[in-house]
């Protein structure tokens, strides 16, 4: 029993949270708090990472003690106000305890160190008040007191690099912006998160708008820049409106539109939505687009900190640098620097998602090894009997990494030696239902689509490779088509203009390079052993099926038969290898064979 | 609707120049949830933008479409994770449920099924978004449940 009274009580409104019906646990709270006459207020807060939990709802009481609550659905929400709210007695089966050793939650976040997120989940992101509250816009204040030069040195100092994935060190860039002559300057945020799997930079925005902004602000300061333009994908809806209330408020606040200093330096910010299109990702390409025209890369030099937006000097950071800003300048280059290993410093944020039991978005210290973010924080893979196989990091840029290389550690230059690459933070996880050769063509398929088709090899390169990855699926594949593929790689790589172009071929060197076996066996034997290539599949049910009829209920297409307790069977005729029987068998008896 | 006038209003909102460009063309198409060729026409002949310019905008970006779509968007999503946990499944089941191919409108137009790259809900594979709402942890029975529920929804007119 807590003595205090509860004050609030607050819903995680982030996209995954409304996604697993965050909105339908508001409104119960909203019914069962309205109905029950509780004087607590219903408040909201972004994505506190743990979207496994999700809708999770936190009760707060007067004397600052908390309750985080999980998978809250419209009976728990009833639950929760009639038994806590009211009642004054929290419902501790649903609590969620972090601080608990050994149990699942503590371990996700046991091995986090939080400095974007620092406030995500925390605050209301769509309250400026409440970032004032933690401490927020102190930062760029300091920054104003000490002066550009201080800035820079204190983030050069901090050793933070560009972590939109191509690693360049933040406080350089600032510093080549600043001492480039011509005005206006730029300061664009780069939030065209284009990376399938990836998913950071919509969630500091939803959680945490305000410290992106407050980053372009002092960056803005640090190198004489006046207009900050944030391009955001148009995807990212509530992104979107959380960054328009933020602009909203900060100048409501007087922090933008408004002198920052004596000699009246201020700072203005607009938003403009992407269009769709990966290779927007790219700074150059970037600029074209915001410039209204189609999002083709540029030839480099002159680079933007040089001649960028409308010829003039332009500074381009991706969100997640924005955000780590603030926290710097506040806590000191020696704190950032103090984590981390020799030429990668600070924390990393990464999307886990796929073939693992606790996805969600986690923030770990560089030099924490893959292994430990999987199994440790993720708590490995999902089903029973599965096995992992593999991570893609870096998304279409990136590559796979095999299980045996994961004591990697998160590092710029450690992970680049494996083939794959940092990339801005996309961490997908494979076990043995993931063929190899199709998430090959996947990204291919992806790629070959987004090139902007100005380079020759990217253009037709790609779709070259992605014809053999194609016929390899389709049992088609000859032998000669793994060194085809590696030799249209090389050639891509070294022909193109941008880092789409640059990096596309990655997905497919990686995986020869550490499951050149898959594609042997789909070329000679004719066979996908993860049972994802459907013409090279066949399903087939063991002889230890104890009879469930889990799999027989689940078949779209009403193949299997089987009476209660006898083993199923699958007739193959009709089969049209979708896997669900697979997924919904709890006893791993469906093989591929 | 007028398309000259609605046109004319957007023009006038956002400018005149080249670098207004996917500015027009995205409150053309939130207006019209297509890009009419008449529109364009119009932009052309009021705005420095040429025609040649206003078509390698619109055919450049994935957002832009040419032709008309339903009244409510399917949007399937094939990012990496999703396609490790199946998102071919759900286009497969909603393809055979509204009888529709991918890309393709509903022939009643209440709906257009799409695949998209990314929603960015990867902890939730596989996803997918009707209008601006994301569903997550779907299969094939539910989807097909989501989007009868869906319709339901629309029917009775309770669309909040």
């Amino acid at each position: 029993m807590s003595a205090s009274p509860v004050k609030e009580v607050i819903v995680g409104l982030g996209s995954c949270g409304i996604a697993s019906g965050a909105r339908k646990t508001w409104n119960a709270l909203e019914r069962a708090l309205g109905s029950t006459g509780a004087k607590a207020n219903l408040g909201i807060t972004g994505c506190v990472g743990m979207c496994y939990l999700e809708p999770l709802v936190e009760v707060v009481h007067e004397d600052g003690s908390r309750f985080l609550y999980r998978k809250v659905n419209e009976k728990r929400a009833e639950q929760i106000v009639t038994e806590h709210v009211c009642g004054g007695k929290p419902v501790q089966k649903l609590v969620v305890d972090l601080g608990a050793e050994g149990s699942e939650d503590h371990a996700y976040m046991a091995k986090q160190r939080r400095i974007v997120l620092r406030n995500c989940g925390g605050i209301d992101p769509e309250d400026i008040e409440d970032y004032i509250a933690v401490g927020g816009y102190r930062a760029i204040r300091r920054s104003i007191e000490e002066g550009p030069e201080w800035v820079v040195s204190e983030i050069k100092a901090s050793g933070l690099r560009g972590r939109g994935g191509a690693g360049f060190p933040t406080g350089t860039k600032w510093d080549l912006a600043r001492r480039s002559a011509g005005t206006p300057k730029y300061v664009v945020c780069n939030a065209d998160e284009g990376d399938p799997g990836a998913f950071m930079d919509r969630s500091t925005i939803e959680g945490d708008p305000h410290s992106v902004l407050e980053g372009m602000m002092i960056c803005g300061f640090t190198v004489g820049a006046t207009e900050g333009i944030i391009y955001c994908r148009a995807e990212y809806p509530l992104a979107l409106k959380r960054l328009r209330i933020a602009i909203e408020q900060a100048t409501g606040r007087g922090l933008l539109d408004a002198p920052l200093t004596p000699d009246g330096f201020s700072f203005h910010v607009k938003v403009k939505e992407g269009a769709g299109a990966f290779v927007c990702g790219e700074e150059t390409a970037l600029m074209q687009s915001v410039m209204g025209q189609r999002g083709m890369p540029k030839f480099r030099p002159p680079y933007p900190a040089q001649a960028g937006l409308w010829g003039k000097p332009t500074n381009i950071n991706n969100v997640e640098t924005f955000a780590n800003v603030p926290w710097i300048i506040i806590e000191g280059a020696k704190a950032f620097a103090s984590l981390g290993t020799e030429k990668s410093k600070g924390s990393k944020v990464f999307a886990l998602a796929g073939r693992i039991k606790r996805g969600g978005l986690v923030e770990v210290p560089m030099g924490i090894t893959i292994g430990e973010i999987v199994n440790d924080v993720g708590g490995g893979t999902v089903g029973k009997g599965r096995r992992l196989k593999a991570v893609q990091m870096g998304g279409p840029s990136g590559g796979c990494i095999p299980d045996s290389l994961f004591d990697t550690r998160i590092d710029y230059d450690e992970v680049t030696r494996t083939g794959a690459i940092m990339g801005s933070g996309g961490l997908v996880v494979m076990d043995d239902t993931s063929c190899m050769v199709d998430i090959a063509r996947f990204f291919l398929d992806f790629t070959q689509k987004e090139s902007c088709g100005k380079c020759t090899f990217c253009r037709i390169g790609t779709k070259r490779m992605l014809e053999i990855l194609t016929r390899i699926c389709d049992g088609e594949g000859r032998m000669e088509d793994i060194d085809l593929l590696q030799d249209l790689a090389y050639r891509i790589k070294t022909t193109s203009l941008c880092g789409l172009g640059q990096t596309a071929p990655n997905p497919v060197l990686t995986t020869i390079k550490y499951f050149r076996a898959e594609y042997e066996t789909h070329i000679r034997d004719h066979k996908c052993l993860a049972g994802r290539c459907s013409r090279l599949t066949t399903f087939h049910i063991t002889g230890e099926c104890p009879g469930c009829m889990a799999c027989l209920k689940a078949c779209p297409t009403k193949c299997i038969t089987g009476k209660k307790k006898e083993v199923h069977v699958i007739d193959q005729g009709k089969c049209i290898k979708c896997g669900v029987c697979r997924d919904v068998c709890k006893y791993d008896t469906v093989a591929v064979v | 609707m007028d398309v000259i006038s609605t046109v004319d209003r957007i023009i006038e909102k956002h400018g005149t120049g080249a670098d207004r460009t996917i500015g027009i063309l995205q409150e053309i198409q939130t207006t019209f949830r297509y890009l009419p060729l008449e529109a364009l026409e119009r932009v052309c002949d009021k705005t420095e933008i040429t025609p040649s310019q206003i078509y390698g905008v619109a055919t450049f970006y994935a957002q832009f479409r040419m032709d008309p779509v339903g009244e409510h968007i399917i949007r399937v999503c094939h990012g990496t994770a999703c396609h490790v946990s199946g998102a071919k499944n759900l286009t497969e089941a909603l393809e055979e449920h509204l009888e529709v191919k991918d890309g393709g409108n509903t022939r009643d137009m209440k709906y257009t099924l799409e695949s998209v790259a990314c929603l960015g809900c990867c902890s939730l594979a596989p996803c997918m978004m009707v209008d601006e709402e994301t569903h997550g942890k779907l299969d094939r029975g539910r989807v097909v449940e989501t989007i009868d529920e869906h319709r339901r929804t629309i029917q009775t007119g309770e669309e909040t």
